[in-house]
């Protein structure tokens, strides 16, 4: 099946840098995994949840401590079930306490990355540990990429049956009430599915960057946009952009692919910056 | 006068009855942590009635309104009777908002907002021009179809309340919310919106709920006022609750807006 996969990447694309195995499968990796970025970062960015998204990171590294304390050789199934847990603990009780959002997503994101640092640290085995902040896109294995469709399938469901719901509770969480939602539900199901696409991908894209990916497209994308339909086509065409050509960069420039695709985005928000400001003249 | 009889006559039996009902709000009462907002509110709220709720600020309107929607944990039970008077359970509520916390960057369209509410098809992927028609004309009802492809954050105060009316009167609701921005809409856009919530009241026979901060607007157009201040202080015809000496305590008034609002 896979071989197929192959087969036709190199009828389409006979470059150089499409010669090795490791090459397909990160880019069919970034054909997956960035427009589900630039799906959820449009909500992320209009619900002003990047800190949320950031501390889903630092969730997921005591994820990945725990995974591996526990003697896991994948600490994959650990990383995910915790921040499941840690995203829904955290929109619970944003939704129950009357404590900025912002301190209570701090108290949460330090305890996480504290707990994990000490439990990485215990007997002085950090080094092992390090892949994880920088993350690896070109060391996906084929069952990897047949995991992270699964998720892709799952978050386009979703995205789809939900995404109508928490457009409207991002408006105004009364109107949404009024209309028969149950917001803390859908604000769940929004956070649960945050932290199963930051916990797949935090190992290929690194603790350090995984939040830029989520909110530079989106970030992009609305500075020209107008309506729900431009902004989500727009935000996923350069998470898309982005990822293809940052792997490419860094395969020729021999950078961290992440940190590449990242910089792509940036470049981009700032074109687009100049462009708004163009355009409102 | 014939053609509305035939109508009501020809209508089915449940339209019929919707259009002769009453809410009742027994009991309500709201504590935050251990601040109480309000407690013993009673009120009777009929079809074709538009009561006006004023009060001072934190007096607790807008708390009343999200405890009627049932946002906000309340003590006290909400009855909704139909015609017949037998209890039919929750009424249908439509509900405008006093303002949006949305980003003003964000973009979303008028319509977008109107998928999102009415239907189940994706607003990012899906379009329907059936349902474009509808939403002009909601639109139309509040003089606002040309709003239709703008942005949210690029309304002005008026026209987003009249856009967020709109959208509270599909499905037409039992009893319509509405609570009115202290600021952002000039004097214009609030004459408009009085005018139009007036006009509704009658063509559909809404229960209305107004918070209201322009007296004036409220004797022209209100059938009954209610003064909320921990509790309801005072509650009956505009004449009534305005001329009462413990309004004019509160709002420390000389002149009564009966006065303004013949004027």
């Amino acid at each position: 099946m896979l071989e197929n996969v192959y087969g036709i990447l190199d009828a389409l694309l006979p470059y150089q840098w499409m010669d090795h195995n490791f090459m397909k499968n990160a880019f069919l990796a970034v054909l997956m995994v960035t427009p589900l970025f630039g799906l959820l970062g449009t909500m992320v960015v209009s619900n002003r949840m990047a800190f949320f998204s950031d501390s889903l990171g630092h969730g997921a590294f005591t994820g990945i401590a725990i995974g591996v304390l526990m003697g896991g050789v994948q600490p994959l199934l650990s990383i995910v079930l915790f921040s499941i847990a840690f995203a829904m603990i955290i929109t619970y009780i944003k939704s129950k306490s009357s404590a900025s959002t912002d301190t209570i997503i701090g108290v949460f994101s330090s305890t996480a990355i504290a707990v994990g640092l000490m439990m990485m640290s215990y007997g002085g085995g950090f080094g092992k540990f390090s892949s994880y902040l920088i993350g690896d896109l070109l060391s996906i294995s084929p069952l990897e990429l047949a995991t992270l469709f699964g998720v892709f399938l799952l978050v386009v469901v979703v995205w789809m049956v939900m995404f109508n719901k928490l457009l409207i509770i991002s408006i105004n969480t009364a109107l949404a009430a009024s209309r028969g939602i149950n917001t803390l539900f859908i604000e769940m199901v929004f956070a649960a599915l945050l932290a199963v696409v930051v916990a797949i991908s935090i190992q290929w894209v690194g603790l350090l960057i995984i939040n830029s990916m989520l909110v530079l497209p989106a970030a992009a994308a609305r500075n020209i946009t107008n309506n729900v339909k431009q902004y989500h086509l727009v935000s996923v065409v350069f998470a898309l952009f982005a990822g293809i050509t940052g792997l490419i960069i860094s395969y020729y420039c021999n950078t961290a692919t992440g940190a590449t695709v990242v910089l792509v985005s940036a470049i981009l928000f700032f074109i687009t910056l100049i462009l708004k400001s163009r355009m409102a003249r | 006068m014939l053609r509305k009889f035939l109508h009501h006559n020809s209508a089915k039996q449940e339209e019929l009855c919707s259009k002769l009902c009453c809410t009742k709000i027994e009991g309500f009462g709201v504590t935050i942590g251990k601040t109480e907002i309000f407690k013993d509110v009673n009120l009777h709220i009929h079809c074709g009635e538009l009561t006006a709720l004023i009060g001072p600020n934190g007096a607790g309107k807008s708390t009343l309104l999200k405890a009627i929607l049932g946002e906000i944990e309340h003590e006290g039970k909400l009855n909704y009777f139909d015609a017949k008077g037998e209890h039919t359970g929750n009424p249908v509520i439509g509900y405008v908002p006093q303002y949006l916390n949305f980003d003003l960057s964000t973009p979303t369209s008028v319509m977008d907002l109107f998928m999102s509410c009415l239907t189940n098809l994706p607003a990012w992927l899906c379009s329907s021009n059936k349902l474009r028609d509808r939403v002009l004309e909601n639109l139309r009802r509040v003089k606002a179809e040309y709003l239709i492809d703008r942005r949210l954050g690029a309304l002005s105060g008026g026209e987003l309340q009249r856009v967020l009316l709109a959208l509270a009167l599909d499905p037409v609701p039992d009893l319509l919310l509405l609570d009115e921005p202290v600021s952002g809409v000039d004097q214009n856009g609030l004459e408009l919106f009085y005018e139009i919530v007036s006009e509704l009241r009658e063509s559909n026979d809404l229960a209305i709920i107004l918070i209201s901060h322009d007296l004036s607007l409220v004797a022209k157009h209100a059938d009954r006022v209610v003064l909320l201040n921990k509790t309801v202080v005072c509650n009956g015809a505009p004449e009534f609750v305005f001329n009462n000496e413990e309004t004019r305590k509160v709002f420390g008034m000389l002149v009564s807006p009966m006065d303004k609002g013949a004027r």
